[in-house]
């Protein structure tokens, strides 16, 4: 009776979370996306969404519903299959990636032995909704936007992948949860060993999720929205979700392997309330999140409408709740602690590192075409790979020679960092030649080769 | 046909031929309705994968006849159309026309209105750049400049608004001065703004001038030697970023421009990254010469006497102003009555737009949209 009790709960659970994943993620991302646009407007100096619910907190779901109840077009000379289906592959695949990330110790589908090369590889085959749609649109824009996407994404994997490698390196495993273990053995977080692995990672997945500004693929000022153009209602809603969800995974990504995932920051500062088995630090997340709530209800009187008043009232009473979850977990047993909390600090980092998303968006032009393939090619690849080395070497030093790990891979960072400014000022003096003409030969080479 | 303009690209077939294509090229047809071609300017491009084989730009689809329409209109009535041409630059266009036609006269605006005609006139400026700094800098993916500028230009808009009570087209001046006395805060408002102007421009390139990407996007992108800019007609920024000193500020003053100090920004390459910094420029220029003419505006009348009905005596004038956007000339023929015979306008986005092709030359598509922010043009003014 109990290895049968056992055995339903090892399939009830991933499929709970599949579940739960599959219908929270849509409103997720629409929640993204209104914190996107109010984090815009207040560093464009205006207020953003304010109309729809207080101060915009309703937008999501307006949106949503304009998007389904559009009239979906399909274009007539488009080939209507794939067009159909592309978007369900992009939208498909990005779900599938998240079987395999932990948000938290409790929430993950499947603890895979290969977890990270199953995420990696999952999501990379959102590739082939992208050119698929740009290509079944039979418009000559989708077609520039499904191949600016083809290139930059391959390019990019390779410089990401690399720069994963220095933590699987460091942390021994491709499972997920034992990266986040090795961290918390080790004692801290592998952004600080390897500085460069984490930078080179941020830029890499900046442009496989075609953001600014890398979002050469949507460049809406050049080839008017990429591979959506000719995509309306629905099936565009489904791109954007696989969009943001692509977002949100590579930050779960970032956050697990540089981030120590669902660790709370001083993980080793364990001192207790006394007389109680609750830690100290523990309780920061209840408080943050009452200060939220308070944060609303003053905010709620201040409201126009009644209604609005009434929303944002509801807003603070949600975020008391969660505050309320958060507290009771520190009572439960372990594995509820650690689950509750885990799962709201691992939010907390992927939360931090999206807003950098935004904050990059909101400063930077775009790339053009070409240097966006020599960044990748002749400087996040080459550094990758030096860095890779150096870890290796760090690694070697520690084992064989018993070097402290932090001084093992200073070395390493101090010839990254120097073999990187050799690079700049390579490129710098490659551009002083080149001026005048549009593009080096370098660049075009970039071009032709990403093109086959 | 002398080299410069062989060189240009004068006497070849200008469309581009659709009818062969390489084996990788593709006719993409940027606009009419597209993001970045800033209104309704249609361009075939000939691609070669990213690269530009080939272009042509089309122009008219915002053709409402302006001239012809003068010639039905008395002088005066005329006026609030050439409003209408650049419609970001309403202030200019005014400007050059009634000039023109007090040319015509033989009279003269008194000072006073010269002064403030002058004042207006910079402000309009520095709002016609803020529009496009912020058009510019979001066609290459900078989503947040055109908001800053926004703000600075609305702040412009409010003073032209309580001026005359237009902020777009407004119709500022009339034939012979000005209609209306400046407003009791007027000085102060002028004064203000320009104060705090310089820092907003500091702002400006704060997000711009020394980003990495910002130089990477326009430096050595949509070059224009200097004689191809002279032998195309080109002016303005554009033509100063080449490396030409020709302001028509200077070099025939009108209004009141010979009564104050002010340099003309020029640079050297060409490119679009010194069409950027001329403009930008030319804004804290324009913020001076406000500054020196708010401290002493003369007293006195505001409209010269030339009376009600005005019946230019038969003969021809081509009077020209340095307008935001480059030489702004009006050509006027009167046959003695109170209708013009004919108005000819030499808009500087029309000739300015000729030099297109040839920067496109060998670019990409992200070039493309970059140099035709850079050329600032107003379809408006391009197709009257």
């Amino acid at each position: 009776m109990h290895a049968f009790l056992q055995s339903v709960s090892a399939i009830a659970m991933p499929v709970l979370c599949a579940v739960v994943i599959v219908l929270v993620l849509p409103l997720l991302a629409g929640y993204i996306v209104l914190v996107e646009r109010k984090v815009m407007a207040h560093m464009q100096a205006r207020l953003g969404p304010m109309r729809v619910g207080p101060h915009g907190l309703l937008q999501p779901i307006a949106d949503a519903l304009k998007l389904v109840l559009k009239e979906d077009v399909i274009p007539m000379n488009a080939d209507r299959m794939i067009f159909w289906f592309a978007p369900v592959i992009s939208v498909t695949v990005a779900l599938v990636a998240y079987s395999a990330l932990p948000i938290g110790p409790a929430f993950q589908i499947a603890d895979l032995n290969v977890g990270l090369l199953f995420i990696v590889a999952v999501s990379s085959l959102g590739i082939y909704g992208i050119v698929l749609g740009g290509w079944s649109s039979n418009s000559h824009y989708s077609l520039l936007g499904a191949m600016r996407s083809a290139a930059q994404l391959v390019s990019y994997e390779v410089a990401g992948g690399l720069a994963l490698v220095s933590v699987l390196l460091l942390a021994g495993s491709l499972s997920m949860k034992e990266i986040v273990q090795a961290q918390l053995d080790q004692g801290v977080w592998f952004v600080f060993y390897v500085p460069f692995g984490f930078f080179i990672y941020l830029v890499a997945s900046i442009a496989e999720t075609n953001r600014a500004p890398f979002d050469l693929p949507e460049a809406d000022s050049e080839i008017v929205a990429g591979y959506m153009t000719e995509y309306s209602g629905f099936r565009w809603a489904l791109y954007f979700l696989a969009e943001y969800a692509n977002v949100i995974i590579v930050a779960g990504v970032a956050t697990t392997l540089f981030f120590g995932g669902w660790l709370r920051p001083l993980t080793r500062y364990r001192d207790h309330f006394p007389g109680t088995s609750v830690e100290l630090l523990d309780v920061v997340p209840t408080l943050a999140m009452i200060a939220l709530a308070v944060y609303c209800f003053r905010l709620a009187p201040e409201q126009p409408v009644r209604v609005q008043k009434r929303v944002m009232a509801a807003a603070g009473v949600k975020c008391l709740l969660f505050a309320a979850i958060l507290l009771a977990s520190l009572f439960g047993s372990d594995a509820v602690r650690q689950g509750v909390h885990g799962a709201f600090w691992f939010l907390v980092k992927v939360g931090a590192y999206i807003y950098c998303f935004m904050w990059f968006r909101f400063s930077f032009p775009r790339y053009r075409f070409d240097q966006l393939m020599r960044l990748s090619w002749q400087f996040l690849i080459p550094l990758a790979l030096v860095n890779v080395i150096g870890v290796g070497v760090a690694i070697v030093l520690r084992e064989k020679w018993d070097w402290n790990p932090f001084l093992s891979l200073v070395p390493t960072t101090l010839a990254t960092l120097g073999f990187a400014a050799w690079l700049t000022a390579e490129e710098s003096d490659f551009s002083d030649e080149a001026e005048g003409s549009a593009a080096g030969d370098a660049g075009e080479a970039a071009v032709n080769g990403g093109g086959e | 046909m002398n080299a410069g303009q062989e060189a240009a690209g004068f006497g070849t077939a200008h469309g581009i031929d659709t009818t062969v294509l390489g084996e990788n090229e593709i006719i993409l047809n940027m606009g009419p309705q597209h993001p970045s071609t800033h209104g309704v300017l249609r361009i075939k491009l000939r691609l070669d994968g990213e690269r530009v084989v080939d272009s042509e730009c089309i122009i008219g689809y915002l053709h409402r006849g302006v001239e012809k329409i003068a010639e039905h209109r008395s002088y005066p009535q005329f006026a609030p159309y050439v409003d209408r041409m650049d419609y970001v630059a309403a202030v200019s266009n005014g400007l050059g026309y009634c000039e023109a036609v007090e040319k015509l006269l033989g009279a003269e605006a008194p000072p006073r209105a010269r002064v403030v005609r002058t004042i207006l006139a910079e402000l309009q400026r520095i709002a016609s750049h803020l529009l496009w700094l912020g058009t510019h800098a979001l066609d290459i993916g900078a989503l947040t400049p055109i908001f800053y500028a926004m703000r600075e230009r609305e702040e412009i808009l409010k003073i032209f608004e309580k001026y005359c009570g237009a902020r777009l087209t407004t119709h500022a001046f009339r034939i012979g001065g000005l209609q209306y006395e400046t407003y009791d805060t007027f000085e102060r408002d002028v004064k203000r703004f320009c104060e705090d102007f310089a820092q907003k421009i500091d702002q400006y390139e704060t997000l711009l001038t020394e980003n990495r990407i910002w130089i990477g996007r326009t430096k050595g992108v949509g070059v224009l030697s200097a004689d191809d800019a002279i032998a195309l007609g080109v002016t303005g920024p554009v033509l100063r970023a080449s490396g030409v000193e020709w302001d028509v500020r200077k070099a025939l003053p009108y209004a009141a421009y010979d009564r104050y100090q002010f340099e003309v920004p020029t640079r050297e390459s060409g490119d679009t990254y010194d069409r950027y910094l001329v403009r930008i420029a030319e804004m804290r220029q324009a913020r001076l010469i406000c500054l020196q003419a708010v401290d002493g505006i003369p007293e006195g009348a505001i409209m010269a006497r030339i009376g009600k009905v005005l019946k230019p005596p038969p003969g021809e004038v081509y009077h020209s102003i340095e307008g935001p956007k480059g030489e702004l000339g009006y050509y006027i023929v009167s046959d003695g009555t109170i209708q013009p015979y004919r108005v000819r306008v030499r808009p500087p986005s029309f000739f300015n737009l000729q030099a297109f092709h040839r920067m496109a030359r060998g670019a990409m598509v992200a070039d493309v949209v970059a140099i035709i922010g850079s050329i600032d043009i107003v379809l408006g003014e391009v197709d009257r």
